[in-house]
């Protein structure tokens, strides 16, 4: 009796939690008739992928394809993730390895600026891309979550790199390699998969990101997919077929990435005490 | 914690102990350079930056460019705003939903988490991928799929409650035609829309921190209080709860930290920055700043209302996590 009631309740939960991403796949699949009938049918009856050709084919914008904000939208997040990928690895290295005077500062700072409500930056972001000359382009995006992603991902890397046992390094540094190639042959390749499961977050912190990119673009052409989605979404009269189908589009990949990194996500934000 | 040695004891290291101490002390800080520089241009550098701007009267993208002066006015921004009766408006609104927010998080969060704890494997796996699926959907597109699920002609929630018998529906609301009703005309009702929103985006964070929690925990010690009859609730307050003190202090603060500055969920369901009722902090500055006439200085004086509120919590986070840093 007690196991069904908790089972019950389980399903219940997964219900609530599951059912908008079922609901929004399903609305894809639906044709137009199905999605705006008076009794919603909870499968699609005739499943149809027309919204999808739509979308692909059409223009979400007047003159702009879906392809031209997805090529915008992966240039960036991949930006991102090269570049902050790059100096997280430097700085967790650093603090991961050496003992040094400012250490402890250096993770502190880390932790208040994950803190900093970014929404409060804009304006001054918005300023410093002024005078940059930078506003209405891409890298002025890319410069913005580098910033934005590089806290998290040395937070997270420390951890992969203090994983490696030193004795690795140390036994390669008496056969004589040099602290580069000690660097290159050991400890990267050692950490790599910390440093995917790192890159995938700054790659949906980019890949998700709305206001900046809202503020930062002007030119129609140089939107990214979430800008594009809201103005194509916000039209008097939503046709919820194609804007379902190409929510399905832009948060597939999110959910897939997300999936394989998940439960490095709890210990990088509750267990911050990874050992270093 | 291990010991750190800064230099491994080679041959190398004792030939030439100058050159080689200097290299090293010197390796840290150069790794850490890129980072440093980063964070410090594109962090601090605007946090100082938005405070500064705070001081001005700045009503043109022109005077951003440098084109045009910056007229000091003090803390004439900070009186304006603090002096409108709308800014109370925005802070209670602001409060209040972070209140509600955290409150409803945190507890359904718990619940899930314990019922994770206690669901069989199969169970407990399948319940767990589901939740997943609501914690990596974007803000954004979570957001849409709801703001159709409400939709005031095909919505689901519209179509439900045309399905109630028209008796009862016009017993309780007062009207059985709900095609056609404006599930976000109202500021109250807006406001519990928008918390179901953050709430389900929110919640499977604290379920499965919570769960990892109680892993963590030797289930001995709840097994022999159940067998001596404690119930469950007196089981969680006298034992789980104060296990995972640390994990919910810290669940708590960003929770707190996330749901004062909720922006893109707001944003999408307004459908904007127009619907001024219902504005909290984070979108009463942008509107200000970037709203036509554009009030830079005006919106940077609300980010700095709001960055103060939030310093004081991340205070609190940075003392807990420091603490458990030290303990482990």
């Amino acid at each position: 009796m007690r196991k069904v009631a908790l089972n019950a309740a389980g399903l219940l939960v997964a219900l609530f939690a599951a059912f908008p991403v079922y609901w929004m796949i399903s609305t894809s699949l639906k044709p137009s008739s199905e999605i705006f009938s008076s009794t919603p049918q909870p499968v699609p009856t005739h499943p149809t992928l027309t919204h999808y050709r739509e979308i692909l084919t059409g223009n979400l914008i007047p003159g702009v394809s879906f392809f031209d904000f997805f090529l915008n939208s992966a240039l960036v997040a991949v930006s991102t993730v090269v570049l902050s990928g790059l100096v997280a690895l430097l700085a967790a290295t650093a603090v991961a390895r050496f003992r040094f005077k400012l250490r402890t500062s250096f993770l502190i700072m880390l932790l208040v600026v994950q803190m900093i409500p970014l929404e409060a930056l804009v304006i001054p972001l918005f300023l410093m891309i002024q005078r940059l000359g930078l506003y209405n382009t891409l890298p002025s995006l890319i410069l913005t979550y580098l910033g934005f992603s590089l806290p998290f991902a040395v937070w997270m890397l420390r951890g992969f790199v203090a994983a490696v046992p030193k004795e690795l390094e140390e036994a390669a540094a008496i056969d004589g390699a040099s602290r580069a190639q000690t660097f290159r042959r050991i400890l990267f390749p050692l950490v790599a998969p910390g440093l995917v499961a790192t890159s995938i977050f700054s790659f949906i912190t980019a890949w998700n990101e709305l206001i900046f990119a809202l503020t930062f673009i002007n030119d129609q052409g140089r939107y990214t997919l979430p800008v594009a989605m809201t103005f194509f979404f916000g039209r008097d009269d939503t046709n919820w077929g194609p804007v379902m189908a190409a929510s399905t589009l832009f948060t597939l990949p999110v959910i897939i990435f997300f999936l394989l990194v998940q439960r490095r996500m709890v210990s990088g934000l509750v267990a911050g005490a990874v050992k270093g | 914690m291990t010991t750190l040695t800064e230099v491994p004891e080679t041959a190398a290291a004792r030939e030439t102990p100058a050159r080689r101490r200097r290299r090293v002390d010197r390796l840290p800080y150069l790794l850490l350079l890129p980072a440093l520089v980063i964070i410090g241009v594109l962090l601090l550098w605007p946090l100082g930056q938005v405070v500064a701007m705070s001081f001005y009267r700045l009503n043109s993208v022109r005077q951003l460019r440098g084109d045009r002066e910056w007229p000091w006015v003090g803390l004439g921004n900070y009186t304006q705003i603090l002096s409108d009766p709308f800014f109370l408006t925005v802070l209670r609104n602001t409060v209040l939903f972070a209140v509600a927010n955290v409150l409803l998080t945190m507890v359904l969060g718990t619940l899930v988490g314990l019922l994770l704890n206690r669901l069989g494997r199969k169970m407990a796996t399948f319940v767990a991928s589901c939740v997943m699926l609501a914690w990596a959907t974007p803000a954004l597109t979570g957001t849409i799929v709801w703001k159709w699920i409400f939709d005031d002609t095909s919505g689901l929630v519209t179509w439900l409650f045309n399905a109630l018998p028209d008796g009862l529906s016009n017993g309780l609301f007062g009207r059985s035609d709900w095609t056609g009703y404006g599930w976000f005309n109202s500021p109250l009702l807006f406001f519990a829309i928008l918390t179901l929103v953050v709430v389900w985006h929110s919640f499977p964070f604290i379920a499965v921190s919570v769960l990892a929690g109680l892993k963590s925990v030797p289930s001995e010690l709840h097994e022999a209080a159940r067998v001596d009859g404690a119930s469950a609730w007196r089981v969680f307050w006298r034992i789980t709860f104060p296990l995972l003190r640390p994990v919910f202090g810290i669940l708590i603060v960003l929770s707190t930290i996330w749901d004062f500055k909720v922006f893109t969920q707001q944003f999408v369901l307004a459908g904007g920055t127009q619907d001024r009722p219902t504005f909290m902090l984070s979108i009463y500055s942008y509107a200000e700043a970037f709203s036509p006439p554009p009030k830079y200085g005006l919106g940077a004086a609300i980010a700095v209302i709001l960055t103060l509120i939030l310093l004081v919590v991340t205070g609190f986070y940075v003392r807990m996590v420091l603490r458990q840093e030290d303990e482990s």
